[in-house]
C-alpha cells in the first residue's frame, strides 16, 4: 500500500484539469457549477458583525481554500456553511447560502440532514470515546440502517479513502484514542466521508499535526475532490497554493478577492492580498 | 523533621532561583539570599503550623475510626458474628443486632438514588443543552439550594405535608392497581401511614437530587466543545451527541457524583428520623415503616444510658455506618479525581 | 495508487430530508427535551413547595415574641430566644475555630504539599470529612469529650460544629489557592519576601474573596445541623449562654418541638424552621454573590 504515500501533484493548477487513475478530465461546464454559493451573506455575534456582505461561490468537486489573518472571519463562514454557529444563542446570519436552490440559513432547513450532506473535520483530531470501527459507524448509524455486512463494508471503504485502512485494519475494535494524532485526524476525515456527504468542510486540519502528517493529509484533500467539494481554512499560504484550486482571502469580515490560486498568489489584484501574502501581516 | 526542613529549604531555594530567572537579575537573587537567612525561621514556624493543621485532619478522621470502633467494642464482643446477623433490637431482654437497621439504610439510600439519578441527569441535561444562558444561573442556583437547606427542615416537611400526601394520593392508588399482580401486592401492600420506606427514600432523592445534578452539569461543560461539534457535525441530535459523546467521556465522575450522592443518602439522619417510622422490621413492602442507622442512633440515643450496652451497640452501629459511608466516599472520591486534580 | 481506493463518483446513499429515521430520530430527541424540562420542573417544584410550606406555616404562628421569650412549657406563652442565642454562640464558636484550622490546612494543601504523598492524603481525608455523615461526628465528639468531661456541654456542640466547618474551608481554600499564578508568588520570593510573608499578604489577600465563600458556606451548613448536636450540647428548654452545660439551639429546639403532641410546640418548630431557612439560604445566596463580583481577570 506503499502507493499511498506517493506524493500528489502539490502544485496548484486550477486551469488545468489534472488526470489521476481512470478519472476523466472535468467539462468547463462542471468547473463552474457552483455547489454553494453565498450572496449578500452577513454574520452577527451578537452586535458585532463578522462578515460583511460576502459573495462566495464554491464550485463543485474543487478545493476552494480560505486565507487571511485570524479574526478575519474565513473560520466563521466554515461554521455558517453547516450551520454550526446555530448551536450558540446570540450568533445569526443573514443574506443567502444556496444549496440546491435552497437557502440553507433559513430556519425551516432540517439541520441533521444538512449536517449529513456538508460535513466537516476540525482544527484538532477528535476521535470519540469508542473503538475505531464504532467512531466510523457512528454517523453512518445516524443516518441509515445497514446491515452487518453492509457496515463492515462501508466502514472499510471509508477507512481506505482516508487512506488509515492498513494502519487500523488490524486494531478496528480497539479504542481510537490509542492512535497518533495523525491517524485520529485521518480517522475523523473517514468517519466524516463515511456519512457520504456532498460537500467537507476543513477547518485548519493539520495545525495540531506534524509535517509528515500533513503532508498525508493535504494529499488526502487532493485525492477526495474527485467526489467532495471542498472548502479549507487554513493559516498556512503554502498549504492553500498547494490544496486549493481557488483561493478567497478574508479581511476584517470581507472577502477581499477569490481567484484560481496560482493567479491570486501570484498576481493578486487587491493591495491587502499583496501585503498579506507577502508577509507583511499576519 | 529534620528531612522535611531539608525539603522545605530545597523548595525555597529553587523557588528563588526560578523568581531570580524570571527577573533576570543577579541582584534580585543576591537579596533573596541574605533575606533567607533572617527569615528561615519565620519560614519553618509557619511550615510547621500548617503541616500540625494538616495531620489535625488526619488525626480526627484517625479519631472517628478507633473511638467509634472502642465505643462499639463492648457490642462486638458480647455478640460477636450475631451482631451481623441479628434482626433483634430488644432493649429489655439487651439483644442487639445490626441486620435491620443495615438493610434500611441500603434500600432507602438506593431507592433515593434510582428515584434521584434520571431526574439529575434531565435537570443536568436541561442546564447545559436546553436552557437560554439567562436562566442556566438561577435555575442552577435554586437547585443547588435544594442542598442547602437544613436537613431537619426535610424530616419537619416530610413528616407534616410529604407523608399525608404519600397516604392519601400515592399509596392507595399504586394499591389499587397492582392488588391482583402477585409480586407487586406485597411490594406496595400494607396499610397507609404515609411513613415508612418509601417516603424516606423520596425525601432522600431530594435532598441528594443537586449534588447528582450539579456534578453532572459541572463535568458535561467541561467536555470540549469541539468534540459536541464534531458529532453535531456528522448530524447528530443534542440527545445523540450527549448519549455517544458527552456521557462517555464523563462517564467516571457521573458515576462518581452519584456515588457522593449515595454516600450522602447513606448517613442523612434528621430527615429520615421523622419519616422511617422506626420500626425494627423488615417488610416486602416499599411503604411499610423501617429503621436506618442513623434514626436507631437519633432516636435510642436518649434511652441508651452511658456505659449500657445499649449505647456500646449504638457506637458499634456508627462505626458500621462510618465503614459503608467511607467505602462509597473513597469510591466516588476516586472516580472525581481527574476532575478535580487538574 | 488509483487501484487501492474506488474511483468514480461516490454514490449517494438514497437520503431524504424527512426520512423515517430521521423522523425516530427527532421524535426521541424531542421525548428526552420533554423528560429534561420535567425533570427541572420537578426539582423546582420540590423547592418551592418547601418554601411555601415554610412561609405559609411559619408566619402564620409568627410573632415577636419568638424573639424576645425563652422556650417555654406547652400551654405557656414561649418563643425561640434561648435557642437562637445558643445557635448563634455556638456557630460563630465553631466557625472562629474550625474556619482558621482549615485556613491552615487549605494553605499546606495548595502552597507546600501540592504533590507530595502526605498532602494527597490529607486531601482524600479532607474530601472523606466534608461528606462524612454529620451523626458520627456527634458521636465522635460525644466519646472524645462528653464522656470525659462529664456531661453534655455547648463546648462539645462548638467542637463538633468546628469539625465540620473544616473540610468545608479547606476546599475552598485550596481551589482558590491554586487559581493564583505562579508568578505572583514568584514575584513576591524573589523580592526577597520570606514565604510565609508571601502566602500572607499575598496569596491570602488574592484569595480572599473565595476563602470568604467558603467561610459562609461553611457557616450555612453548621447554622441548621441537628444531628451532631444531640450528643454534644444536647439541647435546653431554659435560658443559657454557660458553654460547660447542655446548650439549647434553633435545630434540636425544632427537632423536640416538631415531634411533640401539642400544637403550640408544633407551630413553633415552624417558626424556628423559617427562620433557619432564610438564614441559610440568604448565607448561601450571599456566599454565591459574593464569587460572583469576584474580578475575573487579576
Amino acid at each position: 500500500m506503499s502507493n499511498d504515500s506517493q506524493p500528489a501533484t502539490v502544485v496548484a493548477d486550477p486551469g488545468t484539469t489534472r488526470s489521476f487513475g481512470g478519472m476523466t478530465a472535468r467539462s468547463t461546464e462542471e468547473l463552474n457549477t457552483a455547489r454553494i454559493e453565498c450572496r449578500n451573506l452577513d454574520f452577527f455575534y451578537g452586535d458585532n458583525r463578522a462578515l460583511k456582505s460576502v459573495n462566495l461561490r464554491f464550485p463543485e468537486r474543487q478545493v476552494t481554500g480560505m486565507i487571511g489573518p485570524s479574526g478575519c472571519g474565513k473560520s466563521t463562514l466554515l461554521r455558517v456553511l453547516n450551520r454550526m454557529f446555530s448551536l450558540y444563542p446570540g450568533q445569526r446570519a443573514t443574506g443567502e447560502v444556496l444549496m440546491d436552490g435552497e437557502n440553507i440559513i433559513s430556519d425551516k432547513v432540517d439541520l441533521n440532514f444538512l449536517r449529513a450532506r456538508i460535513g466537516m473535520v476540525f482544527q484538532k483530531p477528535t476521535p470519540f470515546p469508542m473503538t475505531i470501527y464504532e467512531n466510523v459507524a457512528f454517523g453512518i448509524k445516524l443516518h441509515e440502517k445497514l446491515s452487518k455486512r453492509d457496515m463492515d463494508e462501508r466502514v472499510e471503504w471509508s477507512l481506505r479513502r482516508a487512506a488509515i485502512w492498513d494502519e487500523a485494519k488490524d486494531r478496528l475494535h480497539t479504542n481510537a484514542m490509542g492512535l497518533s494524532g495523525g491517524q485520529q485526524q485521518r480517522l475523523c476525515i473517514a468517519r466524516t466521508i463515511a456519512v457520504k456527504p456532498e460537500v467537507i468542510l476543513f477547518d485548519e486540519p493539520t495545525s495540531a499535526l506534524d509535517p509528515i502528517s500533513t503532508l498525508k493529509i493535504e494529499e488526502l484533500i487532493d485525492e477526495l475532490k474527485r467526489d467532495f467539494t471542498i472548502v479549507i481554512v487554513t493559516h498556512n499560504m503554502q498549504q492553500a497554493a498547494r490544496c486549493a484550486d481557488q483561493v478567497a482571502f478574508f479581511f476584517l469580515g470581507e472577502m477581499i478577492e477569490v481567484a484560481p490560486a496560482a493567479d491570486l498568489f501570484t498576481r493578486p489584484k487587491h493591495p491587502k492580498t499583496q501585503e498579506y501574502i507577502t508577509g507583511r501581516f499576519s | 523533621m529534620g528531612m522535611r526542613r531539608g525539603g522545605v529549604g530545597v523548595g525555597i531555594v529553587m523557588q528563588q532561583a526560578a523568581s531570580a530567572a524570571v527577573l533576570g537579575s543577579q541582584g534580585a537573587g543576591g537579596r533573596a539570599r541574605r533575606a533567607r537567612k533572617s527569615t528561615r525561621l519565620g519560614d519553618q514556624i509557619f511550615e510547621a503550623i500548617v503541616t500540625g493543621a494538616g495531620l489535625l485532619v488526619l488525626s480526627l478522621l484517625g479519631g472517628i475510626i478507633v473511638l467509634l470502633f472502642i465505643g462499639g467494642w463492648p457490642a462486638f464482643r458480647e455478640f460477636g458474628f450475631d451482631f451481623f446477623a441479628s434482626t433483634e433490637w430488644d432493649s429489655v431482654r439487651e439483644k442487639f443486632g445490626a441486620v435491620i437497621s443495615v438493610y434500611g439504610t441500603l434500600v432507602t439510600s438506593i431507592m433515593a438514588i434510582v428515584f434521584a439519578v434520571p431526574v439529575a441527569f434531565g435537570v443536568a441535561y436541561f442546564l447545559t443543552e436546553l436552557a437560554p444562558e439567562w436562566l442556566k444561573r438561577p435555575i442552577g442556583i435554586a437547585i443547588e439550594l435544594l442542598a442547602a437547606v437544613p436537613s431537619i427542615i426535610y424530616g419537619m416537611w416530610g413528616l407534616f405535608v410529604l407523608a399525608p400526601v404519600i397516604a392519601t394520593y400515592v399509596q392507595p392508588p399504586i394499591q389499587d392497581l397492582t392488588m391482583d399482580i402477585p409480586i407487586l401486592q406485597d411490594l406496595f401492600g400494607g396499610p397507609a401511614f404515609g411513613i415508612g420506606i418509601f417516603t424516606a427514600a423520596l425525601i432522600l432523592a431530594i435532598m441528594i437530587l443537586p449534588f447528582i445534578a450539579a456534578t453532572m452539569r459541572d463535568v458535561f461543560m467541561q467536555v470540549p466543545a469541539i468534540y459536541k461539534e464534531s458529532a453535531y457535525g456528522l448530524g447528530a441530535t443534542k440527545w445523540e451527541v450527549v448519549r455517544n459523546v458527552v456521557i462517555p467521556y464523563t462517564s467516571s465522575s457521573v458515576v462518581g457524583g452519584i456515588m457522593l450522592g449515595l454516600g450522602r443518602a447513606l448517613g442523612e439522619t434528621m430527615a429520615v428520623t421523622f419519616v422511617i417510622g422506626n420500626a425494627n422490621a423488615i417488610s416486602p413492602s416499599v411503604f411499610a415503616t423501617g429503621n436506618t442507622i442513623a434514626s436507631v442512633i437519633a432516636l435510642e440515643f436518649p434511652e441508651a444510658l452511658q456505659g449500657s450496652l445499649k449505647l456500646s451497640s449504638l457506637l458499634a452501629l456508627g462505626f458500621i455506618l462510618f465503614v459503608i459511608s467511607f467505602i462509597v466516599l473513597a469510591a466516588s472520591r476516586f472516580m472525581l479525581r481527574p476532575r478535580l486534580a487538574k | 495508487m488509483a487501484d487501492a481506493v474506488p474511483t468514480a463518483t461516490v454514490p449517494r446513499p438514497m437520503r431524504q430530508a424527512n426520512s423515517a429515521l430521521g423522523r425516530r430520530r427527532k421524535r426521541i430527541d424531542r421525548v428526552v427535551s420533554v423528560f429534561a424540562y420535567v425533570s427541572t420542573a420537578i426539582g423546582l417544584f420540590f423547592l418551592a413547595w418547601l418554601l411555601v410550606t415554610l412561609f405559609g406555616r411559619g408566619f402564620a404562628a409568627f410573632n415577636l415574641s419568638v424573639f424576645t421569650l425563652s422556650t417555654a412549657p406547652p400551654g405557656s406563652n414561649g418563643g425561640l430566644l434561648n435557642a437562637m442565642v445558643g445557635t448563634l454562640i455556638q456557630t460563630a464558636l465553631g466557625t472562629a475555630i474550625g474556619a482558621p484550622i482549615g485556613l491552615l490546612v487549605g494553605t499546606y494543601l495548595a502552597e507546600y504539599a501540592r504533590n507530595t504523598w502526605l498532602g494527597n492524603v490529607v486531601r482524600f481525608v479532607s474530601d472523606i470529612l466534608l461528606s462524612a455523615p454529620s451523626i458520627l461526628i456527634g458521636l465522635f465528639v460525644y466519646q472524645l469529650i462528653v464522656i470525659n468531661t462529664g456531661g453534655f456541654s455547648g463546648w462539645a456542640g462548638v467542637a463538633a460544629l468546628a469539625i465540620i466547618v473544616i473540610p468545608v474551608v479547606v476546599r475552598t481554600t485550596e481551589d482558590m489557592l491554586r487559581l493564583i499564578p505562579d508568578t505572583l508568588r514568584e514575584a513576591a520570593i524573589g523580592l526577597g519576601s520570606p514565604k510565609w510573608v508571601m502566602i500572607r499578604f499575598v496569596c491570602y489577600r488574592a484569595a480572599m474573596q473565595g476563602i470568604i465563600t467558603g467561610v459562609l458556606l461553611a457557616i450555612a451548613r453548621i447554622a441548621g445541623e441537628t444531628a451532631p448536636l444531640l450528643f454534644t450540647s444536647l439541647g435546653n428548654l431554659n435560658w443559657s449562654t454557660n458553654l460547660n452545660e447542655a446548650m439549647p439551639s434553633l435545630p434540636i429546639t425544632i427537632y423536640q418541638y416538631a415531634a411533640s403532641p401539642y400544637d403550640d410546640w408544633i407551630a413553633l418548630a415552624w417558626v424556628g424552621a423559617l427562620i433557619i431557612t432564610i438564614a441559610v439560604l440568604a448565607l448561601n445566596i450571599l456566599a454565591r454573590y459574593v464569587i460572583r463580583t469576584e474580578p475575573s481577570k487579576k
